[in-house]
């Protein structure tokens, strides 16, 4: 793989989380690339989740939780007191791991955040959808029925429909957490040639459970355990020559 | 037949008699209030004022006076209510704040209704006389909301801790405030559930007597703005049978009560049927 | 680029708004513990707290206000009420958790609801017409030489207690009901898979489990009784005395603390609505303690 050096995006600098007493991160620090897909594995329970939503500071709407160490985006500061949640959010997208659409129809679905950014022209909105649901490979299956509930799409469409959703804002980072593991094979191989495509205009970070997964779609990949940053690399140098015992362990099957 | 074996057919006979005795009361009651009062409805029953303090006539004031006094009351305490639930639901965490409301609304459910009744009496009727006019329909609603805020909101909290979290995060994970969030997310989801609970606090309204005995006046005029005294179907109920003896008057009264309620009841469960359906 | 912009004022207003809606709950139960006893209460202490509680006349017209034969009515038709009414709820509770075909006690529940719904004055209108009737034909047929003319009428404990005994049937079945459905089925099917029968299973180990809620479900229909106000009106004859001892009693008309308040506030002057909301107070105190009661019941079962 030819090494194009991309800048930094999101600098991770000694994040420690806690839920109450309870410590889920220990002094993270990783650097992800602008434009690059970059992978989380790990055995579950181990993290992924939590450091994935505090990137978009989505655990803020646990109790009790505390964040201790840096996440700079784009330079800034994610944690600062004077950072606005609402517009980080607009600019770090997630899709999750249990397909989420809105109880309306395919098309509010994807208007739903032009609308919270209030763009109100019926025009603009259609060329939003439309590009969107291109983008997120969904168009040709649902361009002629709009209106139908987005709950009424198979699982994989669903995926499609939240990742479209996502799109819709124009955010130049997407975290998907574990996106396909509610999805069938054919589903799965769907959203990670969308992944893809998408890698030319987004940063994307992604939680994979799955390891072949990570192994196709991701150019650097990061193994957690316990909280803890094992080994960072890209990924095929992670998957063929692990420098640490615990990844080779991991990678080759024999615990997680 | 063994000394177990003949417990349990006795206990279980004793049981089952229990249950019948209560739906042949229900029963009892429905048949008796409606095939008496049946006969009384007509459309002039309905649509005619009542003569010789409502001994005889019809019940058309006071079919308005429920009807403006739900009207009212309704529209006071949803608004209030509901606002109630989602800042408990919402905006605040376990703490303090939640188990002071929490235990307010339950003091709140608690209280016998002529201690409304009596409190009504006191701060809205005269106290506030210049500004609700005394006994009135808009001091009846005051009083009501206060009785029914606890229903409303101990429902529409539930109501909205059965909208799944994963379509709060989605929202705000576009880059939506709390509020665009409840707006546009978690209420249109939660909306049947705070819907019957709205509908069944109207039977509480129309069910209630001894509050708005203090608070509505009773008069027997038609009213014409909420400033005006009236009474309710069930107020009436009360003071003919009290008041004049002519118990079929009541009885029509009695009946066109029970269908209400019917209405009432049907409706809501109907709603929390669609509820259920949704979430499974 | 992540700087805060002012569209969180929306967000800041809607809070404090919300904030102030939920706030009203708690002013209105302030206003009202505020009113009540701002009325009643400086009444009780001049006419003296003992007079007022133990005096055995009330006759507003000459400022007497004794309001013990209202206590003994609202404790007399209360307790009556729940020795008729509890026992059945509490088997209606089981029958509808643990004996009925689902299919049948799905069908009953939304009776139960009616049952629930229908207004209390229709309650009234019926013990009005139909059981004071019957309990007529009683007390003024085969026993009206036993008892005095007054007790003929058929407006009565008796009459009062069964109205409320069916009003809060509902309660007690509901709130039971959900108390037996939440005791773990494994306890049954233990019992069962030792050889126990149905009943005995449910008699030895569900019911002891969920005895802390049927307990409270009865507690809870207690207050109900205790503050119903216009179905007793109707039925209880409203009389200002003390029943007489035994059998006896439960023919004679009474008044209950709430049906003081309801029946006289229209005409009370000045001192007498003070004395009538002193009424409220004591009958205020009654919820309290009933409601502490309540709350320890569940604490207990929590420990
Ligand atoms: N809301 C929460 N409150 C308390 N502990 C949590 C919460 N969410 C996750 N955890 C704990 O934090 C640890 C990491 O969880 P998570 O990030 O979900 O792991 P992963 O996604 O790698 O499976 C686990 O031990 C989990 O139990
Ligand atoms: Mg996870």
């Amino acid at each position: 793989m030819d090494k194009q050096i991309n800048k930094t995006k999101i600098a991770v600098n000694q994040l420690s989380f806690f839920y109450g007493e309870k410590q889920a991160l220990h002094e993270i620090s990783i650097d992800i690339p602008e434009r690059e897909v970059f992978a989380l594995i790990g055995p579950s329970g181990c993290g992924k989740s939590t450091f994935l939503r505090t990137l978009n500071r989505l655990n803020d709407l646990i109790h009790k939780t505390k964040v201790i160490g840096t996440i700079e985006i784009d330079g800034q500061d994610i944690y600062n007191s004077d950072i606005d949640v609402v517009q980080l959010r607009t600019a770090v997208g997630m899709v999750f791991q249990k397909p989420n659409p809105f109880p309306s129809s395919i098309f509010d679905n994807v208007a739903y955040g032009p609308r919270a950014h209030g763009i109100k022209d019926k025009k603009e909105l259609n060329k939003i959808v439309e590009k969107s649901l291109r983008q997120a490979a969904l168009w040709d299956e649902v361009k002629d029925r709009l209106n139908e509930p987005g709950t009424s799409l198979s699982g994989g469409q669903q995926q499609r429909l939240c990742i479209a959703r996502v799109m819709a804002v124009e955010p130049g980072i997407i975290l998907m957490d574990e996106p396909t593991s509610a999805l069938d094979p054919l589903a799965t191989t769907k959203i990670e040639d969308l992944i893809n495509e998408l890698r030319k205009n987004y940063t994307i970070v992604i939680v994979t459970h799955n390891m072949e997964q990570a192994a196709r779609v991701s150019d650097k990949t990061a193994f957690f355990l316990d909280g803890e940053v094992v080994e960072v690399g890209p990924t095929d140098e992670l998957f063929t020559n692990p420098e640490k015992q615990e990844t080779e362990d991991y990678i080759t099957g024999k615990f997680g | 037949m063994s000394k177990v074996k003949r417990n349990q057919w006795i206990a279980f006979g004793l049981l089952s008699l229990a249950t019948a005795f209560t739906i042949v009361i229900l029963l009892a009651i429905l048949f008796y209030v409606m095939s008496q009062g049946l006969e009384m409805i007509s459309w002039e029953f309905l649509t005619e004022n009542p003569r010789n303090m409502g001994a005889e006539g019809g019940i058309y004031p006071a079919i308005l006076g429920t009807i403006y006094l739900v009207g009212m009351t309704l529209l006071i305490a949803t608004p209030i209510g509901v606002g109630t639930a989602i800042y408990l639901n919402e905006y605040t965490r376990e703490g303090p704040f939640k188990r002071t409301i929490r235990f307010t609304t339950e003091a709140l459910a608690g209280i016998p209704s002529i201690v409304f009744g009596l409190f009504g009496f006191v701060f809205f009727v005269i106290l506030l006389e210049p500004y609700t006019g005394g006994w009135s329909i808009l001091s009846g609603s005051l009083t009501g909301v206060i009785m029914i805020l606890p229903v409303i909101i101990r429902a529409s909290e539930e109501a909205l801790r059965n909208v799944p979290n994963a379509l709060r995060e989605g929202s705000l994970a576009l880059g939506t405030t709390r509020w665009y969030t409840i707006k546009k997310t978690v209420l249109p989801v939660a909306f049947p559930g705070i819907l019957s609970s709205i509908i069944l606090s109207i039977g509480r309204v129309v069910g209630e007597t001894a509050a708005f005995l203090l608070t509505l006046g009773g008069s027997l005029l038609l009213p014409r703005t909420i400033f005006d005294g009236s009474r309710t179907l069930s107020l009436h109920l009360y003071m003919v049978a009290m008041e004049t003896g002519n118990m079929d008057m009541a009885l029509g009264t009695g009946a066109v009560l029970i269908i209400l309620v019917l209405i009432i009841n049907f409706t809501a469960g109907f709603l929390f049927k669609r509820l259920v359906k949704r979430f499974s | 680029m992540f700087s805060k912009v002012n569209n969180n004022i929306e967000e800041r207003i809607v809070k404090a708004i919300l904030f102030i809606l939920a706030l009203t709950s708690v002013v209105a139960l302030g206003l009202i513990g505020f009113f009540v006893f701002r009325e009643g209460l400086p009444f009780m202490i001049d006419y003296g707290i003992g007079n007022f509680i133990f005096g055995r006349e009330w006759a507003p017209l000459q400022q007497i206000y004794g309001i013990f034969p209202m206590i003994v009515g609202t404790v007399y038709v209360t307790i009556l009420a729940l020795i008729i009414g509890a026992p059945i709820g509490v088997a209606v509770a089981i029958f509808l958790s643990k004996i009925a075909p689902p299919k049948v006690a799905r069908a009953i529940k939304p009776m139960i609801e009616l049952l629930a719904g229908i207004p209390s004055v229709v309650y009234g209108l019926f013990g009005m017409i139909v059981i004071r009737a019957l309990i007529r034909e009683l007390s003024h047929g085969p026993l009206s030489d036993y008892l005095p003319a007054n007790y003929q009428t058929g407006y009565s404990v008796l009459a009062g207690s069964i109205i409320l005994a069916i009003m809060i049937l509902p309660t007690i079945i509901t709130l039971s009901a959900d108390a037996i459905n939440s005791v773990p089925s494994e306890y049954y099917e233990a019992s069962v898979g030792l050889g126990a029968s149905k009943w005995q299973s449910i008699y030895t180990v569900i019911v002891p489990a969920a005895k802390s809620g049927i307990v409270s479900s009865i507690i809870l229909g207690m207050g109900r009784a205790l503050g119903e106000t216009m179905a007793i009106i109707m039925v209880a004859g409203n009389t200002v005395a003390i029943p007489e001892l035994g059998w006896k009693g439960i023919f004679s008309p009474v008044r209950t603390l709430t049906g003081n308040v309801a029946l006289e506030m229209g005409y009370a002057g000045p001192e007498h609505r003070q004395a009538l909301f002193a009424t409220g107070i004591i009958l205020f105190i009654f919820i309290i303690i009933l409601n502490s009661v309540t709350l320890a019941v569940v604490k207990k079962k929590e420990d």
